[in-house]
Parts: structure tokens; C-alpha cells; sequence
């Protein structure tokens, strides 16, 4: 390994981002998307306060659309982390690029290591300037500020690299097709898990929660998903879930009353190097 | 001896249970030039990976410019054109230049000079600014060829380097060679081009198989040259041409094997001076191609391929079930 041939494949790899105008694509159509909120959220707290809706209502249904943004735009960067990350290293090989970058002083794990720092700063870069958009413009036209956005954003980015790197690892033995696939669906099966998991708490069947939480355990996209929950939602959601409907709120799948536990976080972390390790051991055993 | 620049010996590489390479030994010297011949799927392609380090050798050692193979450090001093030169395609040639004298490690101050020179050996100093993916497949491969020639390294990998090249290419791709023999580089050629390799080639491994079946310099190869004499109105021809080498009776002449060429205006003086007429007289020399094509055809170890028709024995691969070992 040579942090110095890591680095060249890095700026190779944002360089390719940047040439093929994926960013500023992904970019437009965020400010698109985020233009459209904004004006949807100004309408919507303005009508609702017209009505003589009492404040904390108007801010618990802004922060309910924050979050459903949240939702919806961690489809987005899961799928285009998937796609980018596919790729990388597969169709190096397939087409044969790889053979000629690595005849030079580079070992394979310094090939897979550097497309994945690239992918992740493109990835979580963009993540973050979206995000940080999309909150920015909904507090300035609502006044509703989420608790703990950092801990949101840092959260969607740590869902991200987690898809990408499944995706990055699974491409250097499968082919880029199949590599991406597999890694969108085990992102949305970790969602469904963690959501079937809610509906069974909510009705009652506690038996299978087990089962539901090992599917969330193995790709832990769904644990970091909680964060986000967490630090969009007002702390009046706390409040209302210690009253009298305690039950309803606890199981609700778009709310979470606790904090990422720092064990999800240090596993997730540890999930990300174990898998993108796998792939750079998967990688040297490839035939080229 | 440590200062040759690849010394290989029984390397062998399987894919699966599919024998790419069987046991082959290379030696090449510094200021070498060496051929590796061999017919589609020999193993030539899958030598040269495994001297680079870009596959595992199933079996066998070697060493690369001192270094034991796959030793990362011996790479930044190895150029490579892959046979399938495939470069990103959203890469200028300029650019594509650049990347590798940065994998290569190259000191900065040397990288624009080393990327003039380059395009300038290869003849695309003029489109330098254009995409890889907008350039012809002879231009991509001599900007690959470009790739291989940076930092002046000193052993050179070329997988068949003149097969999307015009002939004035393959001529350039010659010149390219003898140059880098001039400054004392190792280079190691892959071919089926027989008369590029016959004319470039200091030593010469005939591939087949996955095993080396012949070796050596092109002369020794190819063997001396013969001369044919048709003549007639001498009693006993042999005896005036025996003193210039074996001589043997043909159907359509005689024959004088080895021959020292030079002297054929003596045998010419000689048979007049025996008083006999002279028909023809013709210096014959094997060819590579005839070589080649005697030793894949006919050569291949067990007796029974000799009877094999020829349609069968062209384009042949190594065995495809765990040969005995
Ligand atoms: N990556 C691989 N996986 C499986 N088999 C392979 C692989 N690479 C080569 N082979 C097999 O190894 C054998 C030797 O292939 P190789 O590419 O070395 O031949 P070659 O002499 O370079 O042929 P050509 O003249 O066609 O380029 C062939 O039978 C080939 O199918
Ligand atoms: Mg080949």
C-alpha cells in the first residue's frame, strides 16, 4: 500500500466525476428539488397559519416533511453511490484499463482504496452541500430549525459511503450490473427491515423484531437512518411521545426518539472497513 | 548471474484447470532484444503478465531487474503496451501521459519532458490536446506505445505492438526497438509476425503450448544457408562441389548444405572450369516462417500429431485437461 499511488487514483477518480459533469448533474437537480420545498413549505406554513394552526403543530409538520425529504434523498444518494461505485473497478477491468495502471508501482489495494476515497468525497460531498441546502432553505422560509443537523447530515453521508462501499466491493468479482444491484437492494432491504420492524412493534408481534434486526444489523443503513430521524425532529416529538399516546409514537417509523446508540455508530464504521477490506482481498485473487 | 535483466525459470500459470503456461525459462540481458513467438493462446501474453506481476505464477521463480517477480519496486522501471491498449477514454493523450509518469513515480521536474519526448517517438505531438477516446485504434496504440517508452525504463513489454499499426508504424515500432537496445534497454517482444521478429530479434523463444520449443538467435534457428546448383555435362558433379560444403543429390538439382554463401561466384567458376553447364543457381535460407510452421505443425512432442491433418494443427492451444506432471 502507498497513501502516495491511493492519492493519484483519488484525483484520477474525482477528476472523472467532475470531466463527465455526473456532479454538476446531480447538483442541478438538487437545487432544482430543493427550490421546489421551498416554495411547497412556503405555502404550506403560510396557508396552515392563516388557519390558526398553533405554532408547535406548524413546526412538528415542517420538520415530518424535512424528514421525508431526508427519505426520499437518501434513495437518491444511495443509488447514485451504488452506480458510480459499481463500476469503478469492474469496468477497469473488464475493458482492460486496469492492466496498464497496474504494471506501474501500484498494488491493487491502492487501486481499490484510492476509487473508494474518491467515490466518498464525491459522494459525501454532495450529500452534504444538498442536505445542508435543502435544511438552510426550509429554515429560512419556516423558522424551523432541526435540533441537530450535523448529526443528520453526518448520518446520510455515513448511509451513503456504506452503499457505495458494498457496491465498490462487490465490483471488483462481479460484474457492474449485477455489483450495483445488489447493493440498492440491500439498502432498501435494510429500510424494509427496519420498518417492518416498527409495524411489528406496533402491533405487538415482538416475536419476529429479532429476525427484522438482524437484516438492519447486517447493512447497517438503516441504523444510521434513525440519526437522521433523530436530529430533523423537534424535541417537542419527545414530549408528546411521554404523553398519553407513548405506545404509537415509539413504533412510528419516521420517528426516533433516542439518539444513535454509539455502538450503531462504531459498528457501522467497522461494517465499512470490513467490507471495502473484503473487497481489496477479493481484488488481489482476481485473474486479470 | 545477477545482472541479467528477467531470468525466469519453470514458470507455470493455470487459469482454473485451463494451462495457460506449462514450464517456460527466459533469460534476457541488458541491450536484448527478445522474441516471444508462439501461436494464438501459447502462453506468450500470459509470460509477460507474470513477469510483470499482474498474475501469480501457479509454480516456478523468477527475477526482474534484480527484484524476485511481482515485486512492486521492479514496476517503476518496466514500460508496458498491453496487447489490448485500452486507456480512459475522457483522457487527453497529454493527460494520459501525465497519469502514468505520476503512477511511474517520476521526479516532477522530468514529466514534460518525458511526455514531449514520448509523443514525438510516437508521432502525436500534433494531437496531444485530443481525447484518447477520439483517437484512431493505430494512434491509441502508438500513444500506448508512448505510455510504455516514459521515464527511459529499463526493460520494455511490448504484447504485440504493431497489430492496429499502418506499415510505415510497424517500421517506426522497428526503429523504436533499435533504439532502445542502443541505450542498453532490455526489451521483450510479443509476436506472431514473423519477419518483424526476424528482423529485429537478438534471441527468439518459440512459444507453443505453454512450453518453449525452440530457442536462440535467428541464425541459429533458421540454420545455415544452402545453395541449389542445377547443372549438367559434368561426369561426376559432386566431386567439383563437394569442396564446398556436404553436398546431397535433389530431384531438381544438387544441394549444398551449410553453405558459405560468399563463395557461390567460385562454385560458379568451378563448374565451368570442370568444363559443365551451368542452369541455375540459387542460395536458399530457411525462413522463421517455415521454421515456425514446421515446429507447430509438426514438431509438437508425440509422434501422432505428425499425421494429423494440417487443417487441424493451425491455431492450436495448450491441453486442455491437467497435463501429467
Ligand atoms: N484470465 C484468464 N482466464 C482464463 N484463461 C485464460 C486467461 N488468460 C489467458 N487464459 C488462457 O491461457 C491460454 C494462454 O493465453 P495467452 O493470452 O497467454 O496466449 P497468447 O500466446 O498471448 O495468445 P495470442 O497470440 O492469441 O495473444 C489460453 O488458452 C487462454 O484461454
Ligand atoms: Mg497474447
Amino acid at each position: 500500500m502507498s497513501i502516495r499511488a491511493i492519492l493519484v487514483i483519488t484525483e484520477l477518480t474525482l477528476r472523472e466525476v467532475l470531466r463527465r459533469r455526473l456532479l454538476w448533474v446531480l447538483l442541478g437537480l438538487s437545487a432544482v428539488s430543493v427550490l421546489f420545498v421551498g416554495w411547497v413549505v412556503t405555502q404550506l406554513v403560510a396557508q396552515a397559519r392563516d388557519s390558526g394552526m398553533d405554532e408547535a403543530r406548524v413546526m412538528l409538520g415542517v420538520s415530518q416533511v424535512l424528514v421525508i425529504i431526508a427519505f426520499m434523498f437518501s434513495f437518491v444518494l444511495a443509488m447514485s453511490g451504488a452506480f458510480l461505485a459499481a463500476p469503478a473497478v469492474a469496468s477497469d477491468v473488464e475493458s482492460g484499463v486496469a492492466l496498464a495502471m497496474l504494471a506501474r508501482p501500484i498494488s491493487r489495494a491502492d487501486l481499490v482504496l484510492g476509487r473508494w476515497l474518491g467515490l466518498s468525497l464525491v459522494t459525501g460531498g454532495y450529500a452534504v452541500v444538498s442536505a445542508a441546502l435543502a435544511i438552510g432553505v426550509v429554515a429560512l422560509v419556516s423558522g424551523y430549525v432541526p435540533p441537530d443537523p450535523v448529526t443528520a447530515i453526518a448520518c446520510l453521508v455515513g448511509q451513503s459511503i456504506a452503499t457505495l462501499t458494498l457496491a465498490l466491493a462487490l465490483g471488483t468479482r462481479l460484474p457492474s450490473m449485477s455489483a450495483g444491484a445488489i447493493a440498492v437492494v440491500a439498502f432498501g432491504g435494510a429500510w424494509l427491515g427496519g420498518f417492518l420492524g416498527s409495524v411489528a412493534g406496533l402491533l405487538r408481534a415482538q416475536a419476529i423484531v429479532p429476525t427484522l434486526d438482524i437484516v438492519r444489523f447486517l447493512f447497517p443503513t438503516d441504523l444510521l437512518w434513525r440519526g437522521v430521524i433523530h436530529g430533523l425532529e423537534p424535541p417537542i416529538i419527545q414530549l408528546l411521545a411521554r404523553g398519553v399516546d407513548r405506545g404509537s409514537y415509539a413504533y412510528d417509523p419516521f420517528v426516533a426518539l433516542t439518539p444513535v446508540p454509539t455502538e450503531a455508530v462504531l459498528w457501522s464504521i467497522a461494517w465499512i472497513v470490513l467490507v471495502l477490506a473484503g473487497g481489496v482481498l477479493a481484488f488481489r485473487r482476481r485473474e486479470l | 548471474m545477477s545482472d541479467l535483466v528477467v531470468r525466469a525459470t519453470g514458470l507455470r500459470k493455470l487459469y482454473g484447470h485451463r494451462t495457460a503456461l506449462d514450464s517456460l525459462d527466459l533469460a534476457v540481458a541488458p541491450g536484448q532484444v527478445l522474441g516471444l513467438l508462439g501461436p494464438n493462446g501459447a502462453g506468450k501474453t500470459t509470460a509477460v503478465k507474470l513477469l510483470l506481476g499482474l498474475a501469480r505464477p501457479t509454480a516456478g521463480t523468477g527475477s526482474v531487474l534484480g527484484l524476485p517477480l511481482g515485486d512492486r519496486r521492479a514496476r517503476q522501471r518496466i514500460g508496458y503496451l498491453p496487447e489490448l491498449f485500452r486507456y480512459p477514454a475522457w483522457l487527453t493523450a497529454r493527460e494520459l501521459l501525465r497519469l502514468h509518469c505520476r503512477l511511474a513515480d517520476l521526479p516532477r521536474g522530468t514529466w514534460s519532458d518525458q511526455i514531449d519526448q514520448a509523443l514525438g517517438i510516437v508521432g502525436l505531438l500534433g494531437r496531444a490536446g485530443d481525447r484518447v477516446g477520439d483517437l484512431s485504434k493505430g494512434m491509441q496504440q502508438r500513444l500506448g506505445l508512448g505510455v510504455a517508452l516514459l521515464g527511459e525504463p529499463d526493460l520494455v513489454i511490448l504484447d504485440e505492438p504493431t497489430s492496429a499499426l499502418d506499415p510505415v508504424g510497424r517500421d517506426d515500432v522497428r526503429a523504436i526497438i533499435r533504439a532502445l537496445r542502443g541505450r542498453g534497454a532490455a526489451v521483450i517482444l510479443n509476436s506472431h509476425l514473423l519477419g518483424e521478429v526476424e528482423r529485429v530479434c537478438d534471441e527468439v523463444v518459440i512459444v507453443h503450448r505453454g512450453r518453449a520449443i525452440a530457442s536462440g538467435s535467428v541464425r541459429q534457428l533458421v540454420g545455415a544457408p544452402s545453395l541449389r546448383v542445377a547443372v549438367a555435362g559434368l561426369a561426376d558433379p559432386v566431386s567439383v562441389l563437394r569442396r564446398f560444403g556436404p553436398v546431397t543429390l535433389e530431384q531438381d538439382g544438387l544441394l549444398i548444405h551449410p553453405m558459405e554463401l560468399e563463395r557461390t561466384p567460385e562454385v560458379v567458376a568451378a563448374v565451368i572450369a570442370a568444363g559443365g553447364r551451368l542452369f541455375a543457381v540459387e542460395p536458399v535460407q530457411r525462413s522463421l516462417e517455415d521454421l515456425f510452421l514446421q515446429l507447430v505443425r509438426t514438431g509438437v512432442t508425440e509422434a501422432t500429431e505428425q499425421f494429423r491433418l494440417p487443417v487441424m494443427t493451425g491455431p492450436v492451444g495448450p491441453p486442455t485437461d491437467e497435463p501429467p506432471s
